[in-house]
């Protein structure tokens, strides 16, 4: 039952650096040489540091997990500061800055050594590099590094992301894990004004369940089940509607129902169901516009729910789902899902749309019922951006 | 009346200490705590309530006044049961169950409250000996709420939207189930044979395909023992349907306890481990299963379960399992709150004090009383015992030959300082004048014998 | 031998609690003890024998202790001295709870024999005080919310509002609108027994979320109310502590829809005799004895939870109500009104629960009821302005404005400044014999913690409170270690709860723990 823990660190070490000289991301060399000459300096070494400060005073006994970090400031430099004696993994880069395909070499090289958890600080653009390797396989956890970080795959900040690593470690069973869903920000168009974002995946992350014993009322669901209930429930009301063109948006909620109605696609993308089967996968724009003409004058439903950590329902990772295609289907066909966790995770935030039509995004504010288990229901806001 | 400016119960009641409290939170006075409630709001007048009896002495004398217009079972001979009985309540059982330190507590954690964990934790592991079945929960309103409970645990486990139980049985139980399980759940009902016991026979037409569960209450509210438990377990099994028996903790020293006849879910009262009946307001329900997955994941009460410290000690906690299955409505897992944990406290109790050679004397005691009795009145002229089938504690008498309602005689009865066995007739259309008369361990053979001579006196005038 | 020094100044008291190191009674057992005799039957009682039992008849005993009586009563004297109730400790910390005083007078009167043991199926004639105190207790209960009859029946605030959703459902079927009006809508914060009870009867549940300011919010109530509103289920104050003015516009929004308005009045202890559930326009109220009029908390019961209803509800009340003849001076059980055949629990109520009740009200008197309530939120103010000002510790919404009887704190600063979070801070409290409770789920305050002082404690003991709940913020921040082992002076230390969790590894009695383990947690097999 002893078996020391073992733990993995990767540092992008230039994740973030466009912020604070107010730039918008720093993939790209030019971006990087631009921030550097601003006076950008690294920060995210500094934020692993203190995830892992955080993590060995949590963590009981403090000195029993291994940790392997990546070379040199991907890990090694964060591990020496924080104290933290760690393995290295891989070598140092003798020239130019670090990139993508380090990254993932780090983790391939710490899943082949079987750490349970890869903590990695950085922010989507490094989401997305461990999820080329990890995928859904290894659980991850984010040390938030970036700029405005639109994954949900990290911590709230760097001490949470320690404290979470140090109960998971533990074995405890209060932590769970669930997925999270990876955003691909499209950086140059980032950089021009525009936020175009896709859903590119989803991390396994661990989950704390916010309680402790001593119960007064009986014990919740768990997420899974909680999106099971919605899945459940949902599905069995696509079916009673076959004349219905649905189209389902992305999301680990919708994921789920892609999955009860017997999907098992890429589910990143917008998917179309009609009559009793999958009609068309990962649609873009022209393909639903054509799909909907083809339907004729029929309803349309369009389910959705938030992706990422923002909250946002319309305008990151379904943008499929143009203004026309919203419009054709009408706000009062708009179906929300989202598990009560979700939307607890807003605190109290609203539901976001934006969807490039501020028109549009302001014709479709208002309370939404979010369909939250079986038969359960929350009036939620949707604002416009 | 004088203005008061102190009073026991709220120390902080003199305006001295309120100026002082309200100085230091910065405000003038108590009442711009409730500006936020609107004019509209508030309640103007003077509360319909009596004058205060303000002194501890006055409120005494008060209520013990009211309590005089009382008689209690105990200044009566009373056969009165029918869900509720006269049991003697040892002293062990009210000392510990007044200690404030139970008495007074409620929601702590494991650590500061680790008493009623342990307590709670034996009450559920010395019902579990009776019942012979692994797992049972921290008790439930009452038993009543137990059998509800229970029916709709099997409706999940089975997925079926229907429930058989006896014609008749506990009539106001009968009615809060149907109240408990609609409007999702049916209840369909099953004869009883003429002796009084479930009318087997009938069982493979009654179940459907729809059954979720065969309830039957043994002994039965009249009294009667079921002793043909293995077949009704069969043939619900062979139905795909459950078997719920609803017990009676007093019998389980002496007769076999549900799971020795093949029953999935055992329930009942716990009344009669030492809680004194409270005009029907003393109750806790158990429900009791085999400590398989499927089942423990069903119940909405809590479970207490024993785990290990840094220490070496017995701790204790919730048996919380994450419940994974709210895919359907049906699935939802009803409600919980705050029920009858110090009877539950106060059964273990009795249980402990009680032991095996209690529990078995107890039983065994209580059946040559009812037989005893049983037969004595039987001799009466015009008394007739409406069964031949065993009985625990309780049992009809009709009579309806000796030209007498039972209401008449229990009034005579009442004279003379005797309750009688309370009248069927009410929630039984189909039998007239019959009692349930139940007898108790604390019943002499005097007692006996002076409820059958005021019987005979009554009859004969 | 020297002799200590006992600072006559301290403000926190050297706790430690009682450790027994009980063992569980099975482990006390002796073959051949016994703690009672019963009666024995006379020969010819004896004599009538048994009935033929066969395979009824039990074959071996239960396996019960063996213990003498003295034994058993020394082992759960031990296990109460490891349980601490309001009457040992300053207990505000266990919020929504409403842990007041329970007078000991109100105990012994319920526990008079002339009221314990009455069978419930006596001859009403012989039951006149216990009739008296249920129909004047009913009486209170209708002036003191304004309603225009009580049901006492239900065993807690729990089944309360099952029978509460029962009669939404029967007023709806009766009206032929069981299809159409399908719905309740209630609020985040409520209790979880409100969507509950309402699933059970068929309802589908829509939740309001708070405004900024912490109330429900009412544009999101106007989004949820329709033509398919049955009900709407509400608390007022909600458990965070802060009144909803604006209630009237709720309960006209679900009125104008067709539909009834519940008022859950778990926290009714901050308006006695101040507003009502009448005012408010509700049609249906319910109380908790065991909370607002004192009656103890028993470890989780019994309680009692008395629900009211309007005239036109009347007919949906469980039967029996309790009546007066005035002619004759004689109390009855009216079973003939209401005329629903609907039952929510064995028999007429918890009478000990009931009696207390009645008791506490007749003591106290209108004028003082809202005495106990303005004293009840002077308390809480006091508390909150207090710990609102220590570190790490904040009272999310309604900036600025005072608060009702109890007050949900936030210690998500104190998580994210010292790594120590409130679960920790419930368990090192203890090491001071304090209570802390955190909330219901879900966990909408993060790191949540609830206090409601209630009327009963004085000044002096609050601040006792405040200052070991701020001794304890203070070694978050300066000495974690400590915190995050507690409890220290605890009956017992940390316990592993992850067996429970696990199906293969929890054992919920002794047999159960005997066939899965040996020893002291080693698996078998």
């Amino acid at each position: 039952m002893t078996s020391r823990a073992r733990l993995g660190l990767i540092v992008n070490p230039i994740a973030g650096m466009g912020g604070r000289v107010g730039l918008k991301g720093t993939d790209g060399g030019d971006t990087l040489r631009l921030a550097v000459e601003r006076g950008a300096v690294p920060r995210a070494g500094e934020r692993a540091a203190q995830a892992l400060r955080a993590l060995l005073e949590r963590r009981e006994p403090p000195d029993d997990a291994v940790l392997y970090a990546g070379a040199g400031e991907m890990g090694e430099r964060a591990a020496r500061d924080a104290g933290f004696a760690a393995v290295i993994v891989g070598k140092k880069r003798t020239c130019g800055p670090t990139g993508p395909e380090d990254t993932r070499e780090a983790a391939l090289r710490m899943m082949e050594e079987g750490v349970s958890l890869i903590l990695f600080a950085g922010g989507d653009g490094t989401a997305r590099d461990i999820h080329a390797a990890a995928g859904e396989r290894q659980t991850v956890l984010g040390i938030p590094a970036g700029v405005k970080i639109h994954s949900a795959a990290f911590a709230r900040s760097p001490a949470q992301a320690g404290i979470l690593a140090a109960l998971y470690l533990s074995g405890r069973s209060a932590v769970r894990e669930r997925l999270a869903e990876v955003m691909d920000i499209d950086e140059e168009a980032y950089r021009g004004g525009v936020l175009r974002a896709t859903l590119y995946g989803y991390l396994r992350i661990p989950h704390e369940r916010g309680r402790v014993q001593g119960l007064k009322a009986g014990s919740p669901a768990s997420e899974g089940a909680q999106a099971a209930a919605i899945a459940a429930s949902v599905a069995a009301a696509i079916q009673a509607e076959p004349e219905t063109l649905w189209l389902i948006g992305a999301g680990s909620t919708t994921r789920c129902l892609k999955e009860a109605l017997g999907d098992s696609g890429a589910l990143l993308g917008i998917d179309a169901y009609m009559g009793g089967a999958f009609a068309g996968w990962d649609m873009n724009e022209r393909g639903i516009l054509n799909m909907i003409a083809k339907h004729g004058a029929r309803q349309v439903k369009i389910v959705l729910t938030p992706i990422g950590g923002q909250g946002f329902l319309l305008g990151r990772g379904n943008q499929q789902l143009s203004p026309e295609v919203i419009r054709l289907a009408g706000k009062q066909n708009l179906v929300v899902l989202a598990t009560p966790n979700k939307l607890h995770a807003l605190a109290g935030g609203p539901l976001l749309s934006d969807t490039g039509d501020p028109a549009l995004d302001a014709e479709l504010e208002g309370y939404y019922r979010v369909i939250t288990g079986c038969e359960q229901f929350s009036m939620y806001a949707l604002r416009a951006v | 009346m004088s203005k008061l400016n102190s009073h026991p119960y709220i120390p902080n009641f003199g305006a001295e200490i309120q100026a002082e409290m309200l100085r230091e939170i910065g405000a003038t006075s108590v009442d711009e705590f409730f500006e936020c409630i609107p004019d509209e709001l508030r309640f103007k007048g003077k509360l319909d309530l009596p004058e205060p009896i303000l002194s501890e002495a006055a409120l005494k004398r008060h209520i013990e006044k009211i309590a005089a217009k009382n008689t209690s079972a105990n200044e009566a001979i009373s056969f009165l049961g029918g869900g509720c009985w006269n049991h003697y309540v040892p002293a062990s059982c009210d000392e510990i169950n007044s200690r404030s330190e139970f008495l007074t507590a409620y929601a702590g954690d494991p650590y500061e409250d680790h008493g009623r964990f342990q307590a709670l934790f034996e009450y559920e592991s010395m019902m579990a000996e009776l019942l012979e079945m692994d797992v049972c929960n921290v008790p439930t309103y009452d038993g009543t709420q137990a059998a509800g409970t229970a029916l709709r645990m099997a409706a999940r486990i089975t997925g079926r939207n229907r429930v058989l139980v006896p014609a008749l049985m506990n009539p106001d139980r009968m009615k809060a189930i149907k109240t408990y399980l609609s409007p999702d759940i049916s209840v369909d009902t099953i004869e009883a044979a003429n002796d009084l016991t479930l009318d087997t026979a009938r069982l493979k037409n009654k179940l459907t395909s729809d059954t979720a569960a065969l309830f039957i209450e043994n002994p039965a509210f009249l009294g009667v023992i079921e002793t043909r438990g293995g077949e009704m377990a069969r043939a619900a099994r062979e139905n795909g349907s459950l078997f719920v028996v609803c017990c009676d903790p007093s019998s389980l020293g002496a007769l076999t306890p549900p799971s020795g006849y093949g029953a999935d879910i055992a329930c009942g009262e716990i009344q009669p481990l030492g809680i004194h009946m409270h005009y029907g307001g003393g109750r806790g329900g158990f429900i009791a299963t085999r400590d398989e997955e499927q089942y423990v994941q069903e119940f909405p009460s809590r479970l207490f379960g024993i785990a290990p410290t840094t220490h070496g000690e017995w701790g204790f906690g919730d048996v919380a399992w994450e419940r994974t299955s709210f895919a359907k409505r049906e699935n939802a897992k009803e409600f919980v709150g705050t029920a009858a944990a110090l009877w539950g406290i106060t059964a273990g109790v009795y249980l402990a004090t009680m032991g095996p050679s209690g529990m078995a004397e107890l039983g065994t005691g209580l059946m040559r009383r009812a037989r005893h009795l049983a037969n004595k009145l039987a001799a009466l002229p015009g008394v007739r015992i409406p069964t031949t089938a065993p009985f625990f504690k309780e049992f009809p008498v009709c009579f309806r030959d000796t030209g007498k309602s039972v209401e008449a005689i229990n009034k005579a009865l009442l004279v003379r300082g005797i309750f009688g066995g309370h009248d069927l007739s009410p929630d039984y259309p189909n039998v007239q004048n019959t009692a349930l008369y139940a007898v108790s361990e604390t019943h002499t053979q005097a007692d006996m014998d002076a409820l059958v001579r005021a019987l005979a006196e009554i009859l004969k005038a | 031998m020297e002799m200590g020094k006992r600072d006559m100044n301290k403000k926190i008291r050297s706790y430690h609690q009682a450790r027994w190191d009980e063992p569980i009674i099975f482990e006390l057992s002796r073959p051949g003890e016994r703690g009672i005799l019963l009666p024995e039957a006379e020969p010819e009682v004896r004599a009538a024998g048994v009935p033929e039992l066969g395979a009824m008849a039990r074959k071996t005993p239960p396996a019960l202790p063996e213990m003498s009586q003295m034994r058993v009563l020394k082992h759960y004297m031990h296990l109460s001295q490891e349980n601490i109730g309001a009457d040992e400790t300053v207990d505000i910390g266990q919020g929504t709870c409403t842990m007041k005083y329970s007078p000991k007078i109100n105990d012994r009167l319920a526990s008079l024999p002339a009221f314990a043991d009455t069978h419930p199926r006596q001859d009403e004639s012989t039951v006149q005080g216990t009739l008296e105190i249920l129909y004047k207790t009913e009486q209170y209960m209708k002036a003191i919310s304004g309603m225009d009859r009580f049901c006492l029946h239900p065993g807690g605030g729990s089944q309360a509002i099952l029978a509460i959703a029962t009669i939404i459902r029967d007023w709806v079927d009766d009206q032929g609108l069981g299809e159409q009006k399908d719905e309740i809508i209630t609020t985040i914060f409520s209790h979880p027994s409100n969507p509950a009870c309402a699933a059970i009867k068929g309802f589908k549940l829509i939740t309001i979320y708070p405004d900024k300011d912490g109330r429900p919010d009412l544009e999101a109530l106007k989004a949820a109310v329709n033509e398919r509103t049955a009900g709407l289920l509400i608390t007022n104050p909600e458990d965070i502590g802060i009144y909803n003015s604006r209630i009237k516009e709720f309960t006209k929004l679900v009125h104008d829809a067709g539909g009834l308005c519940s008022y859950d009045q778990a926290n009714a202890n901050a308006l006695l005799g101040i507003t009502r559930a009448r005012e408010a326009d509700f049609d249906l109220c319910f109380f908790n004895v065991h909370k607002t009029f004192s009656s103890p908390h028993g470890c989780g019961g019994p309680g009692c939870g008395v629900v009211g209803v309007r005239e036109s509800l009347v007919k949906y009340l469980p039967a029996p109500l309790v009546g007066y003849d005035e002619n004759n001076d004689r109390y009855f059980l009216d079973w003939e009104s209401p005329s629903r055949t609907a039952r929510v629990k064995d028999f007429y109520g918890v009478l000990p629960a009931i009696i207390r009740g009645f008791a506490w009200i007749l003591s106290l008197g209108g004028d003082n009821l809202r005495e106990v309530s303005r004293a009840a939120v002077l308390n809480n103010n006091y508390v909150f302005k207090k710990i609102t000002a220590m570190r790490g510790a904040d009272a999310p919404y309604a900036e600025g404005e005072y608060r009702m009887e109890q007050v949900r704190y936030s210690l998500q600063r104190l998580r994210e400044e010292t790594g120590v979070g409130v679960a920790s801070v419930i368990n090192r409290m203890f090491d001071f014999g304090m209570h802390l409770w955190s909330s219901h789920e879900p966990w909408i305050v993060p790191e949540p913690f609830t206090v409601e002082p209630t009327e009963s404690y004085s000044k002096a003991e609050l601040d006792e409170y405040l200052a070991v709940l701020e001794q304890v913020i203070t070694e978050c921040y300066e000495t974690p270690g400590v915190v995050l082992a507690a409890p220290h002076n605890a009956a017992i230390r940390h316990v592993d709860h992850d067996v429970l969790d696990d199906p293969a590894r929890w054992a919920i009695t002794w047999r159960a723990y005997r066939r899965k383990y040996s020893g002291y947690f080693e698996p078998r097999g």
